[in-house]
């Protein structure tokens, strides 16, 4: 596209996750499907994707961090892009809240906020798929998509035009429990303690006896998932994406 | 005349000795790290006046709100009185604002007291939550004897100046009644007026244990006043420059170092000179003198109210982590410190430091920087932004990191993901499975 001299509407940044991890490749694709649906002219860094560094950021290691950050900024910069969708909340917050003061400045949004923006404007609705009526659907807020950027209400969008039946956890929204994986903890095993985190919470989510547990971050799609496996709940209770559900309500 | 001298030694003794301490704790704050927090001051007073001033963090748990918002209001209400007593205090006067606020002080002193009886049942339910049903959010590993003491001391204080208060308005209200002379008719009493029945009659006993409930009231006032630098009820004074003072940044935002973007510009750039920054010489925080400023404030504020640790994922399963926790041993440490000072002088080294001698490294690998803590928190506190300096030095300064987050450094260094996957791996995904 850049070599025709083109430059897209939007660049969709996938993320470590969503390139490597199988579960979220899946996730991946479905966002494909998504902007494929709607006519958005979008386009992927491929293998010049790398890192935006929040692991090493939230481990404490700012050098690594920056060397990362400054030369995707490189990257971006020399694509010309403006507007980035991300398929993490970890992304989403690094690309918008600290590459600014690195000099990288884009529209950054997390690709629940793409979903609740098309809804909004009528390009995406849930038919001529699956349909979740009656479903019993818990979603999961990721910390750094909630408390860290203050996003509750775009998820939740696309979860409401399914006609399913909604119901929240008692720890949801500002009150969230983390699913176990953020600051670096997904790379590493847990300190001693009675609980593994990723239990602890879908406990909560399970005590409601959902038919999907869905989130939009793929480190709590691991957490969670490793959670209803634990139980060996996996054939009753789904854990899914945002992406994934609204892929499927349009038979995508 | 003699009494109004005492009064006015003492009075001058209690402002004397709380303006040196309060000038020792500023000293202690400002051995942190620079940090500029002037920007955007409309929207600085506007947290403070909703945050602490609205008290609205508190609302999200119904229970404690009610009965702190008692004791809160009373406070801030009743210190009108304390005025007046000040004033009859050094002028020899009783009641000096009788009798010009007329019907309104009547209105005025029915409301203390009315306040005055919210706050006795607040702090009495407060201290049988805390010692009887021995809540789950007053107990931990940093709730040891001092901190735990520290909190039924002002709540018994408390009961003791409002009762000393009501009973002093009893008395009054009796001396009123028998037309005693110097007592005039001023006031209105709706709670004490039933204390009544239990004074006796005597004029002079009376009057005996209205002078001693003045005394001990406003004596009490004094050295509460002096208890609070060496308390977490220094709470009342400092949530508001806290919450002033709050990071106005999205929760998610981590700061960007700027000692290490010269050091990486440099890298990538070998023609790039370096601006001068402000920051110590350490990348990240070993001990109080590498944190910020804000940082110290914070664990001064800090009342030990565990709403942080009570949402913390790593405490609720268990682990060593307590946020709670992380603000104590900064307080500790930072009085440790300022105490060396005061000792042995600005330069003292005691070999020890926050990290290691108070916080260890499990507890700061067991964070999930999700927040919870710094959301919970009702005066703004930031216990994070402490975690990730401690980690910034483990990492930075002696490249101590569990193993596991060491590989994954090398990782993103070597592959660009935090994964061993090769980098043109990364668009497999788009084959259709």
């Amino acid at each position: 596209m850049a070599a025709k001299g083109e430059s897209p509407e939007i660049l969709f940044w996938v993320g470590c996750a969503g390139s490597f991890d199988e579960r979220a490749q899946k996730i991946t694709r479905d966002i494909c499907k998504i902007l494929q649906h709607v006519g958005i002219k979008y386009a992927v860094l491929g293998t010049e994707e790398s890192c935006t560094g929040d692991p090493a950021k939230r481990a404490g290691n700012e050098f690594l961090f920056q060397m990362q950050a400054m030369s995707n900024i490189q990257v971006l910069d020399g694509y010309n892009i403006k507007k980035i969708v991300t398929g993490c909340p970890h992304c989403f917050n690094t690309l918008r809240n600290e590459y600014p003061g690195l000099g990288g400045n884009y529209e950054v949004i997390h690709h629940s906020q793409l979903i609740q923006q098309l809804i909004d404007e009528g390009k995406l609705k849930a038919e001529g798929g699956e349909s979740f009526k009656g479903k019993k659907i818990t979603f999961h807020d990721p910390c750094y998509l909630g408390r860290a950027n203050n996003v509750y209400e775009a998820p939740r969008k696309a979860l409401e035009i399914l006609d399913a039946d909604l119901v929240e956890m008692k720890r949801c929204k500002s009150n969230g429990l983390c699913c176990g994986a953020g600051g670096a903890q997904m790379f590493k095993e847990p300190e001693k303690g009675k609980k593994d985190i990723n239990i602890e919470r879908i406990d909560e989510a399970l005590a409601l006896n959902p038919n999907i547990v869905a989130s939009s971050c793929p480190f709590c799609m691991t957490m969670l998932s490793d959670g209803v496996k634990n139980y060996n709940k996996e054939q009753e209770v789904k854990v899914l994406d945002i992406a994934e559900i609204t892929a499927r309500a349009n038979g995508l | 005349m003699v009494l109004q001298i005492l009064f006015l030694i003492i009075a001058a003794a209690a402002i004397a000795l709380f303006s040196l301490n309060v000038r020792k704790i500023i000293r202690n704050i400002n051995l942190g790290r620079p940090l500029d927090r002037s920007d955007r001051p409309s929207e600085r007073l506007a947290i403070m006046l909703k945050v602490a001033f609205g008290q609205s963090k508190m609302a999200k748990r119904p229970v404690a709100f009610i009965l702190h918002l008692f004791v809160y209001i009373g406070f801030v209400i009743i210190n009108l009185e304390v005025l007046e007593i000040i004033i009859d205090g050094l002028f020899g006067t009783h009641r000096i604002f009788a009798d010009p606020l007329g019907g309104l002080y009547n209105v005025l002193i029915a409301s203390f007291e009315v306040l005055a009886a919210l706050v006795l049942i607040g702090v009495i339910v407060f201290f049988a939550r805390r010692n009887i049903v021995h809540l789950k959010r007053f107990s931990g590993t940093e709730m040891g004897k001092w901190p735990r003491s520290d909190a039924n001391i002002i709540l018994i204080v408390e009961v003791l100046l409002m009762g000393a208060f009501l009973t002093m308005n009893a008395a009054d209200y009796k001396l009123q009644q028998l037309g005693t002379l110097h007592y005039i008719n001023a006031g209105s009493f709706p709670v004490s007026s039933f204390l009544v029945p239990l004074l006796p009659d005597s004029e002079s006993t009376l009057i005996a244990i209205e002078r001693s409930c003045w005394w001990f009231h406003i004596i009490g006032i004094f050295a509460f006043l002096n208890y609070l630098p060496y308390s977490k009820h220094f709470h009342i004074i400092l949530a508001f420059p806290n919450t002033y003072f709050s990071n106005l940044e999205p929760k998610g935002e981590f700061t960007n170092m700027a000692s290490v973007s010269n050091e990486v510009k440099a890298m990538l750039d070998p023609t790039y000179t370096p601006e001068p920054v402000p920051e110590g010489g350490r990348f990240g925080a070993k001990d109080i003198g590498d944190l910020s400023w804000k940082n110290l404030l914070d664990a001064y504020t800090c009342t030990e109210c565990g709403r942080c640790t009570s949402v913390c994922p790593a405490n609720i399963t268990g682990k060593l982590l307590s946020p709670r926790k992380i603000m104590m041993d900064t307080r500790d440490r930072l009085e440790e410190v300022g105490k060396n000072i005061d000792k042995h002088g600005k330069d003292h080294q005691d070999g020890k430091s926050l990290l290691d001698n108070y916080i260890s490294r499990e507890e700061i690998w067991a964070c999930t920087t999700c927040n919870a803590c710094t959301d919970a928190c009702p005066v703004n506190i930031d216990p994070l932004s402490i975690i990730v300096e401690l980690r910034r030095f483990a990492v930075m300064e002696e490249s101590q990191a569990p193993a596991s987050i060491n590989a994954m450094f090398g990782n993103v260094e070597n592959n660009g993901a935090p994964w061993k996957y090769a980098a043109v791996d990364r668009v497999n995904w788009a084959e259709e499975k």
